[in-house]
């Protein structure tokens, strides 16, 4: 049994207090005095040319400080794109200039042209409709091979034509791929689409910038899930203010899914303005101008082809993938159809050859970058959607098609740049094939034809490559940013612990969990421990929070600022009991001299820091406080085995989800209720990419799936009680905890395995359909099977 | 500008308001009771449910001026007074009912209605009366198992974990 409050325990979560009672500090919390409000006029068509703007009937409106148009962001900087990507001919990506007001033209529905900023809200928005605008209309591009045909219209008219690159990995591979499909004994053929996404994080984003003439310091409050990297990238990039004079503070942010990541252009405004009136300037989000204003998701078109031999080994898969940039480059956007896809290619199987191109495509739409996954679930869903249907087409049993390709040895490096440290997918898949009452489907099945409905079993199994990043290797990849994690470990002089992270908790727990593995290392009780995030004020430079990072990566550099701290404190002890340094042992909090009864307290030791009258002060500092930056080694792959079983109504084309089973390797767990509940929502979002979720535009750019009334996410009677399992997972092998993060495994695992399900649920009623396109809606299915006669 | 008058957590609660200004902006703005939240603007989410003379209601689909004399519960009076939680509120923490946070003041205030109105609700009520309050984080499995708990069911057996 794990100790209470230690690594390995269930501890309940401290964050639950101020959240359940109503106390949270979320960004829209904070208003400060003299505050006045912006709101952004957005252009309504998805193309077109800004021929005037007239602003001075809004000008005269009530309560109307200033009004900004792109004129007045003409010095600022692009609003940055963190990660170049470099196409199969060693050229870098097009780089388009991306305003903070727009320019000249406007490229999506949803891009701001005036910022109108009064002393109401409501004042606000009553001026914009005063404002007049002369926008002649272009026509838009939407589909991403129409924006790629000879003669379309130009996202960026600076640019030839609207690709942004055309990547290939592994281009040294290509004629070898080509090859190993042109011999082999089958090749099995999915085309389908990895639908657009909007993440819908349910606070919506919010910014409130503030400026002090004193101390010439701007402060951004911000909905962010790294408030170092706005940071840099707004100051260094945009704005030009120096860190020292830049105070970025996200506090409670209420869910990010990857949507918060990014610089955006609201962010810039707000401190700019706060500035240029000489007041805090505050704009909140509506959900309507969400929807055209964050980051999307996904939205890739991929024709994959798996080839195997006469044994039915794997000899080589071959992918070709549109990938939609949207107007602009979001700040990981290029990343995540190249970097965090093609590596992920190989999944869990020993395929010796891979091919993967992308193209990337500027259309009229709002611009998409990461989101729960980002990139991994686009690879296990192509990849896995061609097992299934491999296993189909050559009468074999899906399992041991998986089973018969699976990598048993590691570390194994794959054909695609990538070392998987450890694992162990026979157990995974062992674990789900007891777990999962495989035995009793044909029952369950039988029972459900009873009452008229199709029940299908669906397997997948997956990797993904989270604990983002090592630096240098990433660097080489084209991310303009390091990807370590920062820790400072803050002992006070009675003892208490400040744990300064550069982790961002945005629902995760960390303000439980992280105290867990201090407490744990220092055998003090959790309760000594607080968590400082989110505030670039008092947290060493970090990367944040996304790509399952925090633990493998921020919790990480938290044991090694802890292992100086008990570096430290042992030679202080030692002192104390006069006994060699290397004799001192730590224990449940005490200090004690090898083989004696001799011992001195982890208080009283931390006060001799503070209060150094009976110290070595000639060969040691007072004071206890270490920082310590951690940069991993490799990334940490986490993987699964997971299995649904879906009913289909043949008549309505409903499906339901009937069971989700998992098996899922993390790694060591820190906390394991914290780790379901992140597999439950990860579970949840691919349930809803598979069966609700769709972002779609029509032919002029106009989002159709623009509210919560239009866009389907999962509520509570869409999803079952899940059976879900992480115990015994392979620790990783390169970082101190053995930890691989939890936060992106359900939302990459479960959308195969929904669809192979609903295939399987057809085919078992003789429907003879290969594959439905995410959303599996019910009129998707039902046309499906209209269409199978 | 007119003004309203209303009981908000046992305290009376006056303030100016516009005829447009919405019972949610009146409870965050004018009385900084910043709990309840905003989550959509469709009257979807369900994150900004308060309780209006006994009734679940969303405060962002309610004028201000609506609620004028009548007894509103927020998230911040559902405690005891010495901060104690009440049994909802303590389901959500031992079963892990919540995660970011933002949508959980609505959750608590909807799984309040329900149980006032049906006070063993099965799961499939549950999941049906939860229709509108959406969460993103927690796949709802531990809010659902939550008011389940609430309810003094067993949840011991549900679902393996």
């Amino acid at each position: 049994m794990p100790k209470d409050g230690g690594i390995g325990a269930s501890t309940k979560r401290r964050e639950d207090a101020r959240f359940l009672t109503g106390i949270g500090n979320y960004t829209d919390d904070i208003n400060l005095r003299g505050q006045a409000y912006v709101h952004f006029l957005r252009s309504d068509l998805a193309h077109g040319r800004i021929n005037d703007i007239d602003t001075s009937a809004a000008e005269a409106m009530p309560g109307v400080v200033r009004i900004f148009t792109g004129k007045d962001f003409e010095t600022a900087g692009s609003i940055p794109c963190g990660w170049q990507v470099t196409d199969r001919f060693g050229n870098p990506m097009k780089e388009p200039r991306h305003p903070v007001l727009a320019e000249g033209k406007v490229r999506h529905v949803g891009d701001p042209i005036c910022a109108i900023v009064a002393e109401t809200r409501e004042q606000a928005r009553d001026a914009a409709e005063a404002i007049v605008l002369d926008i002649e209309e272009l026509p838009a591009v939407i589909d991403m091979k129409a924006a790629l045909a000879e003669g379309s219209t130009k996202v960026h008219d600076e640019l030839d034509d609207n690709l942004c690159f055309d990547w290939g990995f592994v281009e040294e591979n290509k004629e070898a791929v080509d090859e190993a499909i042109r011999n082999a004994a089958h090749v099995t053929t999915v085309e389908l689409i990895n639908n657009r996404l909007v993440p819908n994080a349910m606070e919506p984003r919010v910014a409130v910038g503030d400026y002090n003439r004193g101390t010439g310091e701007h402060t951004l409050y911000t909905t962010s899930q790294n408030p170092h990297v706005i940071r840099l990238l707004m100051g260094a990039f945009v704005l030009g203010i120096p860190e020292h004079k830049l105070r970025v503070v996200a506090p409670d942010v209420g869910g990010g899914f990857g949507s918060k990541i990014y610089h955006y252009a609201e962010e810039a405004f707000c401190t700019y303005a706060a500035k240029e009136l000489n007041r805090p300037v505050k704009w909140t989000c509506t959900r309507s101008e969400a929807f055209l204003s964050d980051a999307q998701a996904r939205d890739h078109v991929t024709k994959i082809e798996l080839a195997l031999d006469a044994d039915n080994n794997f000899t080589a898969v071959r992918t070709m993938t549109y990938a939609n940039m949207g107007a602009y480059l979001s700040t990981f956007a290029p990343s995540i159809p190249t970097w965090l896809h093609g590596t992920l290619m190989a999944g869990n199987y020993k395929t010796p050859l891979v091919y993967v191109n992308v193209k990337a495509v500027f259309t009229n739409t709002v611009p998409v970058d990461a989101y729960r996954g980002a990139g991994r679930p686009e690879a296990t869903y192509q990849l896995e959607r061609a097992i299934d249907k491999a296993a189909r087409e050559l009468g074999v049993d899906p399992i041991a098609l998986r089973r018969q390709n699976f990598i048993t040895e590691f570390p194994y490096a794959t054909p695609v740049a990538v070392e998987y440290d450890s694992g162990d997918f026979h157990r995974l898949m062992d674990k789900l094939e007891s777990r999962a009452d495989f035995a009793g489907f044909a029952a369950r099945r039988a029972e459900s034809e009873k009452n008229g409905k199709l029940r299908g079993l669906g397997i997948n199994c997956f990797i993904e490559a989270c604990g983002i990043a090592p630096s240098n290797l990433v660097g080489q990849l084209g991310a303009r940013a390091g990807l370590y994690e920062s820790a400072t470990v803050r002992v006070n002089a009675t003892g208490g612990i400040t744990v300064m992270t550069g982790s961002h908790s945005h629902g995760q727990g960390h303000e439980t969990v992280f105290p867990q593995v201090v407490a744990d290392m220092l055998g003090i009780d959790a309760s000594m421990v607080e968590i400082e995030h989110g505030d670039t004020a008092n947290t060493p430079m970090g990367m944040g929070t996304y790509g399952s990072r925090s633990i493998a990566v921020g919790g990480s550099a938290m044991v090694r600022a802890t292992e100086k701290i008990i570096a430290k404190t042992k030679k202080i002890a030692s002192h104390l009991l006069e006994a060699s340094e290397a004799d001192i042992e730590l224990k449940d909090g005490q200090f004690t001299v090898a083989g004696t009864d001799k011992s001195v307290a982890w208080g009283d030791v931390t006060l001799a820091a503070y209060v150094p009258h009976n110290y070595p002060l000639e060969d040691l500092e007072p004071g206890l406080e270490e920082t310590a930056f951690y940069d991993p080694n490799n990334f940490t792959y986490p993987a699964g085995a997971y299995a649904c079983e879906v009913e289909v109504d043949p008549e309505t084309g409903k499906v339901t989800i009937a069971r989700f089973t998992t098996a899922d390797d993390f790694g060591n767990v820190i906390n394991p209720m914290i780790v379901d509940g992140q597999v439950h929502g990860g579970l949840t979002q691919g349930i809803g990419q598979a069966l609700l979720e769709n972002c779609t535009y029509d032919e002029n750019g106009q989002l159709l799936s623009a509210s919560y009334m239009d866009y389907a996410m999962p509520r509570a009677d869409d999803v079952p009680f899940f059976s879900i399992d992480h115990s015994n997972g392979t620790p990783c092998t390169h970082n101190p905890l053995g930890v691989k993060g939890c936060g992106e495994a359900g939302a990459i695992g479960s959308t195969p395995t929904v669809v192979n399900a609903v295939v399987d649920a057809l085919q078992s009623g003789g429907i003879k359909v290969d594959h439905v396109d995410m959303p599996v809606s019910p009129s998707r299915v039902w046309q499906a099977i209209q269409a199978a006669g | 500008m007119p003004q309203v008058s209303m009981t908000v957590n046992g305290k009376p609660a006056t303030g100016q308001i516009e005829g447009r200004t919405l019972l949610v902006d009146f409870i965050r703005e004018t009385l900084n009771l910043t709990g309840t939240h905003v989550g959509c603007d469709t009257s979807q989410c369900g994150a900004c449910v308060v309780h209006v003379n006994g009734k679940a209601v969303k405060s962002c689909t309610m004028f201000a001026a609506e609620a004028e004399g009548a007894d509103v519960l927020t998230i911040e009076g559902v405690a005891a007074p010495d901060g104690t939680l009440d049994t909802v509120q303590q389901a959500f923490h031992e079963h892990h009912g919540l995660q970011c946070g933002f949508c959980t003041p609505g959750m608590v205030m909807s799984a309040k209605a329900l149980l006032a109105e049906n006070p063993t609700p099965t799961e499939a009520e549950i999941r049906d009366y939860l229709e509108g309050n959406i969460c993103r984080c927690t796949g709802y499995h531990n809010i659902v198992k939550a008011i389940m708990a609430a309810s003094g069911q067993d949840v011991s057996k549900i679902a393996a974990e």
